[in-house]
């Protein structure tokens, strides 16, 4: 992938992207009841985490794609850490120092009713994850943790949160991950959407714009005729 | 073919088969087998794991098999060479290793059909791919905690030649501890084949060579404790050696916390 564009160390990102689910406090209580219910049998108790695949992730300006008319994404609208130096087993009251600075990710899935299997189909598809143009330096950024995220689709606002909602804080999500997977140098943490994002589809517009961190810009589009049967 | 990547006397090298304790190092020195860090033997891209996929193992672990393949990916940290050691935290109680045939793709893939996929395969080595049970949770199972962790997933000795081996694969797969053997199986069982799961990926992620697909375990694993050591072993790929080392070697306070123990802030 092509990289955003970064001034400060480690200037290019290295291709792995971790994303964090159910980080937004609303993703649990949607579900009510059920997270108590079978299959879950209570609240996830460590961090929940998916691997973006390198053909999952798009440079900036790159298109969201689509097989047809009819299928429908889910906006996933999401702050990424970039990882600046190696983390390792830090701890929390040091993590924020591992970080080099912030960028915004527009992440495209398949909509789920399930959480219970990891589901890569709908998470894991080529051209669905889109990055925004800069990394922003923490220290021009500030605080990750009270950021608000906005979602315009077709120009009109679909979403609003905040990363003041998340479960996990940025500085948290960096202990609890390397706790059991090293971070190093250009790896990115996409931090979490906001449960149900807008569901957009071919032709659709898609702007995520995050305070002090950027807006980025894509758009839905039909890939290459499927393989015929 | 066979090849391995070592690294020997400050640098990686590509290296062969050299008789049984010996391998030939790319610029022709032979060395002891013994004598050279083992890495992957190739630079992974997309690390691809199979859940489920031996009808026994789902059994064992009380799973009816499922119509869609269970996939999960990995991050690179978690892949560590021949010879080499996996950390068991202190507050494990269950870890288990998992034997399996790794596929390595060769050619890009996408939407590949059934019957062309097994050409964009270069070949196959052996995986090692622990879980440590403590962590299962019921939210994308299993989770990465369980299964992508640092050092978690051995790959090796050798990269062996598509060629080389009969498609689809029928190769017998033991696993000993202490050497003691534990598991055995055969690749002949997976309940989703090599084809299939080219052809199914494929459809939805693009494959690139360099990706690898660990196709799953049969039944018999087992708890493997601090000092242990762990050999996987697929008839015609060769034996995958792995050492269980505890959280003093990594420098691991050991704690028994639900997050375990952080290291102390420089």
């Amino acid at each position: 992938m092509s990289s955003p564009r970064i001034e400060v160390a480690p200037f290019r990102l290295s291709g792995v992207v971790y994303s964090v689910l159910l980080n937004h406090r609303r993703s649990l209580a949607s579900l009510g009841d059920a997270v108590s219910a079978p299959p879950y049998r209570g609240a996830p108790k460590s961090v929940v985490l998916a691997v973006k695949p390198r053909h999952a992730l798009l440079p900036p300006g790159g298109n969201l794609l689509v097989d047809d008319d009819s299928e429908e994404l889910e906006v996933g609208a999401t702050l990424g850490l970039v990882i600046g130096t190696t983390a390792c087993a830090v701890a929390e009251a040091d993590a924020l120092g591992h970080v080099a600075g912030f960028v915004a990710a527009c992440d495209g899935t398949l909509p789920r009713t399930s959480h219970y299997r990891p589901q890569i189909r709908a998470m894991a598809r080529d051209a669905s994850c889109v990055f925004g143009a800069e990394v922003v330096a923490r220290e021009r950024a500030g605080d990750p943790d009270s950021l608000s995220i906005r979602v315009f689709v077709d120009g009109a606002l679909a979403r609003s949160a905040s990363t003041a909602d998340h479960v996990r804080s940025a500085a948290r999500l960096i202990a609890d991950v390397s706790d059991f997977m090293t971070l190093r140098p250009g790896d990115v943490v996409l931090t979490g959407s906001a449960p149900d994002g807008p569901r957009v589809r071919a032709g659709a517009t898609i702007a995520v714009e995050i305070a002090s961190v950027g807006r980025l810009e894509t758009r839905v589009t039909i890939a290459e005729a499927r393989r015929p049967r | 073919m066979k090849r391995a990547r070592v690294a020997y006397s400050g640098a990686i090298h590509e290296a062969t088969p050299a008789g049984a304790d010996a391998i030939r190092l790319d610029d022709g020195r032979v060395v002891g087998e013994a004598d050279v860090v083992w890495l992957p033997p190739f630079e992974a891209g997309t690390v691809i794991a199979l859940g489920l996929n031996y009808a026994d193992h789902a059994k064992e672990l009380a799973f009816k098999a499922q119509e869609e393949p269970l996939v999960f990916l990995k991050g690179p940290g978690a892949l560590i060479g021949h010879r080499g050691a996996t950390r068991r935290p202190a507050d494990a109680t269950f870890m288990h290793y998992e034997c399996e045939l790794a596929v390595v793709i060769g050619k890009p893939a996408r939407r590949v059909a059934r019957a062309d996929a097994m050409a964009h395969v270069a070949g196959y080595t052996i995986a090692n791919d622990y879980a440590i049970r403590d962590y299962l949770e019921n939210w994308y199972r299993p989770n990465l905690r369980v299964k992508s962790r640092d050092g978690a997933t051995a790959l090796g000795p050798w990269l062996v030649d598509a060629a080389d081996v009969a498609a689809p694969p029928q190769l017998a797969l033991r696993t000993f501890v202490n050497g003691r053997q534990t598991q055995s199986g055969n690749t002949r069982d997976l309940v989703f084949d090599i084809a299939f799961l080219i052809e199914y990926l494929s459809e939805f992620m693009t494959l690139s060579p360099g990706d690898v697909i660990l196709t799953g375990t049969p039944e018999g694993v087992v708890d493997v404790g601090v000092g242990d050591e762990v050999v996987c072993e697929i008839e015609g790929l060769g034996r995958l050696v792995n050492r269980i080392a505890g959280d003093e070697e990594f420098g691991r306070a050991g704690a028994a916390s639900a997050q375990g123990a952080k290291r102390e802030s420089a």
